[in-house]
């Protein structure tokens, strides 16, 4: 098993309502956000392009912030969910270092935070909040060893890339392009 | 033009608009660690080469001060840590990928027998010290008949130790500026070079200044050297990295780092050193407390400075 | 400047009623699903479930409040059962709790005092204040006859007040969603097809083979169901075709996107026609059947070709023809989206016009992929008295101008207001309730004058916006979380009832409208309009008549009915347009018959000076004008506007990215705050944009205070449309300050 999603940029509208999703669904305080959306704008006008992506934690399959955390407190979960116990976790910010993504906050309760692909969500088979809510669907979020699967299908039929691959961390979230 | 912005306002203290999750803490932390590595590291040598005698502040004195150096620097490492009341955690597990959890397990060691190393020295530096105990004074005694066994590992643990300063940075390839295996050597470096200077502080014999002041020289012309290949290391990397040392080389720690560290941190006390060296009156005082500084703000602005680059994507 | 009725600011009384109340909302939603125990995290935690319907735009979608045992709303969920949602919100309704959770919130009645000649709010009981409304307007209906108590409304409140004046004697009842907002487009469709396009539109985007926008940014303009179907569309490889001047998010997912000069699209629309028309590319058997004026229109568009419009809108003629052969090869599942904010350069119902005329050529009234026939619910009056018939109504406010409006018109009751000679209809009350006056009329010295002048001005609110430092009255109401409103019937592609019901108690003192007007109302011994005790019972009755129970729409929230009639033409019939012949107007006898040109006319508009650049304005996709600008979950999202600058303006200008700036407008009006610049290739050279609804100069807003800028306040010259009084706010040029400029006195 192996959690990944894919985004499509092609459809987002920037909407943000993922990051509130989640903000409401995870409890995350304001001001902080394990969600953000990133707009990229390039060319001159009237020849302008737009990338819009909803950008999280990319549950890297060679992460690095598991791998310098110093007590264990950062793990796999089933499905390759990168998590982190909060009672384990002494707030040291290495992983926070570690992370080429920032996508880990310090929590003001002194863990660190992030993304957790709502696996809370995931083992009652709902999908994470942020999928669940988009208005425009363009978001997919599935199993890349079920062949069946809505995500596999998706990456079979469309250009994709991820965030810094250079960085070596094998990204699980695929932005369709 | 191409432009990049957050579409919905992400603006995570400590986070945006750039990491500044390590303050003080860290280098500080880096530093001491670094300094009691040196200290420790010609101490251990010198005994192993038989030369305790002649070198009485390397052996004796400069090591009383690190079990204060390590407990405080472990302090500062404890300060940083913002959910502090699981700081235990850290001594639960092994994690032999986390730089971390090495640091945490290096200083348990070598902590323990920085403290017996400066102990059994107490009795000469403070002839009139009783240790009570008779347990402790059997102890004591044995200690100091195998003091050569104490040596041993003190030597290995502090390589480890300074190594650890710079491998600690170097961990993180996410910071494009740390991404380098070069910090770990260099961290070494520097750290035997600033213990090497507490060492000529404390010293009041004229030949082991001497000794300690050629190492000296010749860590700070390895120091320079590393720092060069870092740097060009860099500019002949990715963009990234390419931004990375260019903070350094006409960016804005371009002037602390050349005047604080490079010149008045390495380079002039380097050139007072051999000054000495060469018969010229100088107050040791003067290079020795130079490194340091010069020691300190390096790790300063490598923390800095390193929270500020980041990948682009 | 010493007025009668100062702004009273109501920060200066400390609103120390939350100690009195007591109750207190959890900030932040309650304790999420515990992630400690990585091994064994708990599942989702079982929430009572509330149904309710969105009240934070006007697109009514159906969710579910989620409401923990501590009685914390947790989160809001689209109700899937609702196809104007489909179980997804957009994110001002799914960040809809921060309506309900602003700590800054009305909590308790306000009545306006005068201490040591300071004008201020004192807290009042309900009691004192609904008797003081009640003897004003008593006093006023003696003295000047009902008719002159008028109602500002937008949203569910608006109906409870409506039907309070209505007993009352008076139907001056308006809103600005028709005179600045959708009014221009609704009476050009009206003149053509007979019928507007309703709210939420009957536009059949999902089943588009080709959709044109004309400025309607769908994707900023977050109307849920419109984004959810563009997005399907786009699935469905629909070809997208985007006017605009800015590239908007809708543009940069179109396959066409036309920059158009701002102020010009009338010359594209004509060209456009001229095009479908003289290549031959239009609906012919459409236009045959269902169209009156043809031969007319083809010889009034005869010179406006492709060349003509691109010296005059900047687009090249071949991406004009281009463009129109697009449109016509889907056809007729093309859609020219009639858009909804309308009111822009004061001859917005000519280009509404065009727009229907459009549609009308390609055949996509009542064909798929084009607009739709909607159908609903009839939901049974609740039995009350009949109403007495007024004197005189809003109409009479005209005074002969406007004469093809429909509905009433905010600037015409506001003008009514301002006593002076020949002002046969005075108005001297006001009831306000949901809607912000101040931000959303750009009429303001008008809009200052008759608030100066009125009897009694009352403001229903939720919260102390701009409007409410006016009045002589606050009222408190509860948020839509807290209360029960009125079954939502909108009609669409299919009926459907959704219930709303207070998914907690209401805060502080605060009350529903329908409680508000119905206590009024017995004040005044109209208890007879108002049979109920409890709103719950209107609703009840309302189901019992459907054939439903409460019990089942607590449970279900969502009832959806099969349609009983066809949503498109049925192929060859006789279909009959609910114009005056049953046809299709190209050529409106109506328009002519009135005084105005039958067909539209390209004019131009005044341009920008040297130096100045046309201020437009738009939405974000997380906030809806001023009414989520303190939600603290939105702001999260988007604290403050920007105003968007060319990068060669802003070398120009020497401006850089963050930087803050005044605003000022070719009247000299200075903006209030400064606002951030942002750099971007998105925006044209000649104009600037700016989203609107921040810039609140209120400060108990908390959040929203100071946060950029108003682009009313920078809308000085208005230009009304002749035909229905729409207020066109696209006239207005702006350059920059650098150094804060001196202040006076404001407001
Ligand atoms: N998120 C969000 N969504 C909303 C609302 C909200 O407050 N927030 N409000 C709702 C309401 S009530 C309404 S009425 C709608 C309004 O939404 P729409 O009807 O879609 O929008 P407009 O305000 O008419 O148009 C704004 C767009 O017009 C462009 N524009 C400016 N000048 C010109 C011009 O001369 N020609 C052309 N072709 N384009 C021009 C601007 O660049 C901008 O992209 O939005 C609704 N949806
Ligand atoms: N400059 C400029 N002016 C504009 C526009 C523009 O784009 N630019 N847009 C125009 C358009 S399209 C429209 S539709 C209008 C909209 O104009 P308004 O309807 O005035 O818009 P809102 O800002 O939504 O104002 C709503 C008011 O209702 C209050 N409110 C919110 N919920 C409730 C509730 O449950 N009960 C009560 N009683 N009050 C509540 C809010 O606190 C706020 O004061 O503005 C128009 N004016
Ligand atoms: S909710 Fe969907 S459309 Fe909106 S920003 Fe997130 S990913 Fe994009
Ligand atoms: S994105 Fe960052 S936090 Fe997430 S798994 Fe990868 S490295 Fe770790
Ligand atoms: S902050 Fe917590 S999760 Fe991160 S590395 Fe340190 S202990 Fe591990
Ligand atoms: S998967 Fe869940 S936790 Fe992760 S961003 Fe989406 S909503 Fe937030
Ligand atoms: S479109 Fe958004 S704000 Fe409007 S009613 Fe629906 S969910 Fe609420
Ligand atoms: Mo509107």
């Amino acid at each position: 098993m192996r959690y990944a999603m894919a985004i499509d940029t092609r459809k987002c509208v920037g909407c943000s309502d993922c990051v509130v999703a989640c903000q409401t669904e995870n409890n995350v305080p304001l001001g902080f956000c394990r969600d953000w959306v990133v707009e990229v704008v390039d060319g001159t006008y009237p020849n302008v392009s737009i990338e819009l992506r909803s950008e999280r934690c990319n549950h890297c399959a060679n992460s690095p912030c598991v791998r310098c955390c110093p007590t264990g407190a950062s793990h796999f979960e089933d499905g390759g969910i990168v998590l982190v116990e909060h009672d384990k976790c002494i707030g040291c910010g290495a992983c926070i270092q570690a992370c080429p993504y920032d996508a880990r906050y310090s929590h003001p309760d002194g863990y660190v935070d992030k993304c957790t692909f709502c696996i809370h969500r995931v083992r009652e088979g709902k999908n994470p909040a942020c999928v669940s809510v988009c208005p425009t669907k363009c978001m997919s979020f599935g199993d890349l060893d079920d062949p069946n699967s809505k995500i596999v299908n998706v990456l079979k039929n469309r250009k994709f890339k991820s965030l810094a691959p250079e960085a070596g961390t094998k990204p699980q979230i695929f932005y369709l392009i | 033009m191409k432009e990049e912005l957050f579409a919905s306002g992400r603006n995570i203290p400590n986070i945006d608009p750039y990491l500044n999750i390590w303050h003080w803490q860290i280098p500080g932390y880096l530093f001491l660690g670094g300094l009691a590595a040196g200290i420790l590291f010609f101490a251990s040598f010198f005994t192993i080469m038989g030369k305790q005698h002649k070198m009485e502040a390397t052996v004796r004195k400069a090591p009383m001060i690190v079990p204060f150096a390590l407990v405080i620097g472990l302090f500062m490492l404890f300060l940083d840590l913002k959910h502090k009341l699981y700081f235990w955690q850290l001594y639960t597990t092994v994690r032999y990928q986390s730089p971390m959890s090495w640091g945490a397990w290096v200083l348990m060691a070598i902590t323990p027998l920085s403290i017996l190393w400066a102990a059994s020295y107490v009795r000469e530096l403070f002839p009139r010290w009783d240790w009570k105990y008779d347990i402790l004074k059997t102890f004591e005694k044995w200690i100091i008949a195998n003091r050569i066994l104490l040596a041993w590992p003190l030597a290995i643990l502090s390589v480890i130790l300074g190594i650890y300063t710079g491998i600690l940075l170097s961990a993180f390839n996410a910071r494009p500026l740390w991404n380098t295996s070069i910090l770990g050597p260099l961290f070494l470096v520097s750290g035997m070079s600033t213990g090497a200077a507490v060492i000529m502080l404390m010293s009041k014999d004229h030949k082991e200044r001497k000794i300690i002041g050629r190492i000296d020289i010749l860590l700070i012309i390895v120091e320079l050297f590393f720092i060069i290949h870092l740097l060009m290391g860099f500019l002949a990397g990715s963009e990234a990295q390419i931004n990375a040392a260019n903070l350094f080389l006409g960016g804005r720690f371009t002037a602390p780092f050349f005047a604080f560290v490079v010149i008045l941190g390495l380079i002039f006390p380097a050139v007072l050193e051999t000054l000495e060296l060469r018969g010229f009156k100088v107050p040791i005082i003067v290079p020795a407390v130079l490194i340091l500084l010069g020691g300190l703000i390096f790790r300063f602005l490598m923390v800095e400075a390193g929270q500020i680059t980041r990948y682009l994507y | 400047m010493h007025t009668r009725r100062n702004f009273i600011k109501i920060s200066s009384l400390g609103l120390g009623a939350a100690a009195v109340i007591g109750g207190s909302v959890k900030w932040a939603v309650g304790a999420a699903p515990s992630q400690k125990l990585s091994g064994g995290l708990k599942s989702t935690p079982v929430w009572k479930k509330v149904s309710t319907y969105c009240e934070v735009c006007f697109w009514k979608c159906a969710g579910w409040a989620y409401v923990s045992e501590e009685g914390n709303i947790q989160k809001i969920i689209g109700n899937d059962n609702d196809p104007q949602c489909n179980g997804r919100l957009c994110p001002r309704g799914t960040g809809g709790v921060g309506m309900y959770s602003d700590p800054d919130r009305l909590k308790t009645p306000l009545m306006r005092v005068t201490i040591n000649g300071e004008q201020t709010y004192r807290e009042a009981s309900w009691e004192e204040a609904l008797d003081f409304i009640a003897k004003k307007m008593k006093e006023i209906a003696e003295k000047h006859g009902p008719e002159s108590m008028a109602l500002f409304n937008h949203g569910s409140s608006g109906k409870y007040f409506t039907q309070l004046l209505n007993a009352f004697g008076s139907n001056n009842v308006t809103a600005p969603s028709f005179a600045q907002c959708r009014g221009p487009r609704d009476t050009g469709f009206d003149l053509t097809f007979g019928e507007s396009v309703s709210s939420p539109e009957v536009t059949d985007i999902r089943d588009t083979r080709c959709l044109v926008l004309i400025g309607s940014h769908i994707g900023e303009n977050m109307h849920n169901g419109q984004v959810q179907e563009m997005s399907e569309a786009i699935d469905n490889g629909a070809t997208i075709i985007t006017v605009d001047p800015r590239l908007s998010t809708a543009a940069s997912k179109s396959k066409y996107w036309l920059p158009i000069k701002p102020s010009t699209d009338i010359a594209l629309l004509l060209s456009w026609i001229h095009v479908l028309i003289y290549d031959d590319l239009y609906n012919k058997d459409y236009v045959a059947k269902y169209g009156e004026g043809f031969n007319e229109l083809k010889e009034h568009v005869r010179n406006f070709t492709p060349e003509w419009a691109y010296g005059i809108t900047t687009l090249k003629p071949e991406l004009i023809r281009h463009t129109a052969r697009e449109m016509a090869n889907a056809a007729p599942a093309t859609l020219i989206h009639p858009g909804r904010h309308t009111s822009w350069y004061g001859d917005d119902v000519q280009r509404s016009r065009a727009i229907a005329i459009l549609n009308g050529l390609l055949g996509s009234w009542g064909n798929r992929g084009g607009i739709f026939f909607k159908e609903g619910i009839k939901v049974p009056d609740f039995p009350h008295p009949e109403y007495p018939k007024p004197q005189w109504s809003w109409q009479d406010t005209l005074n002969g101008r406007y004469p093809l409006a429909k509905e009433s018109i905010t600037n015409t009751i506001i003008e009514a207001s301002i006593p002076g000679e020949g002002n046969e209809h005075q108005i001297k009350g006001w009831i306000v309730s949901g809607t912000n006056l101040v931000v959303s009329v750009p009429l303001k010295e008008q809009l200052m004058k008759a608030m100066q002048s009125l009897d009694l001005l009352v403001v229903v609110d939720t919260m102390p916006m701009e409007i409410t430092g006016f009045a002589d009255v606050v009222l408190p109401e509860c948020t839509y979380l807290e209360r029960y409103d009125d079954l939502r019937a909108t009609a669409h592609r299919e009926p459907t009832l959704v219930l709303r019901m207070p998914a907690v108690e209401p805060l502080y003192e605060t009350k529903p409208a329908w409680w508000i007007a119905k206590q009024i109302g017995e004040r005044l011994g109209l208890g007879a309009y108002f049979n109920y005790t409890d709103f719950k019972e209107v609703i009840d009755w309302q189901l019992k008549q459907l054939g439903l129970t409460l019990d089942e729409m607590e449970r279900i929230g969502v009832k959806r009915y099969a349609r009983k009639t066809p949503a498109y033409i049925e192929p060859g019939a006789d279909h009959q347009f609910k114009t005056a012949s049953g046809k299709i107007q190209f050529n409106s006898m109506e328009l002519q018959k009135a005084g105005f040109d039958s067909m539209p006319v390209y004019t131009p508009h005044a341009q920008p000076e040297d130096g100045f650049y046309r201020l437009i304005y738009g939405r974000a996709p997380m906030h809806t004008f001023s009414r989520t600008a303190n939600n603290r979950n939105l702001v999260a999202l988007m604290p403050e506007n920007a105003v968007w600058v060319n990068p060669q303006v802003a070398e120009l200008w020497g401006l850089k990215k963050d930087q803050h700036v005044w605003l000022k407008n070719q009247q000299g009006v200075v903006s209030n705050f400064s606002v951030k610049v942002r750099v971007t290739e998105r925006i044209r050279w000649d104009s600037v944009y700016i989203v609107h609804g921040f810039g609140h100069k209120y400060k108990p807003l908390t959040y929203a205070f100071g946060r950029g800028v108003n682009d009313t306040e920078l809308i000085s010259n208005v230009m009304i449309d002749p035909i229905m009084g729409g207020t066109g706010m696209r006239g207005n040029f702006v350059t920059f300050i650098k150094d804060e400029p001196k202040k006076e006195a404001k407001l």
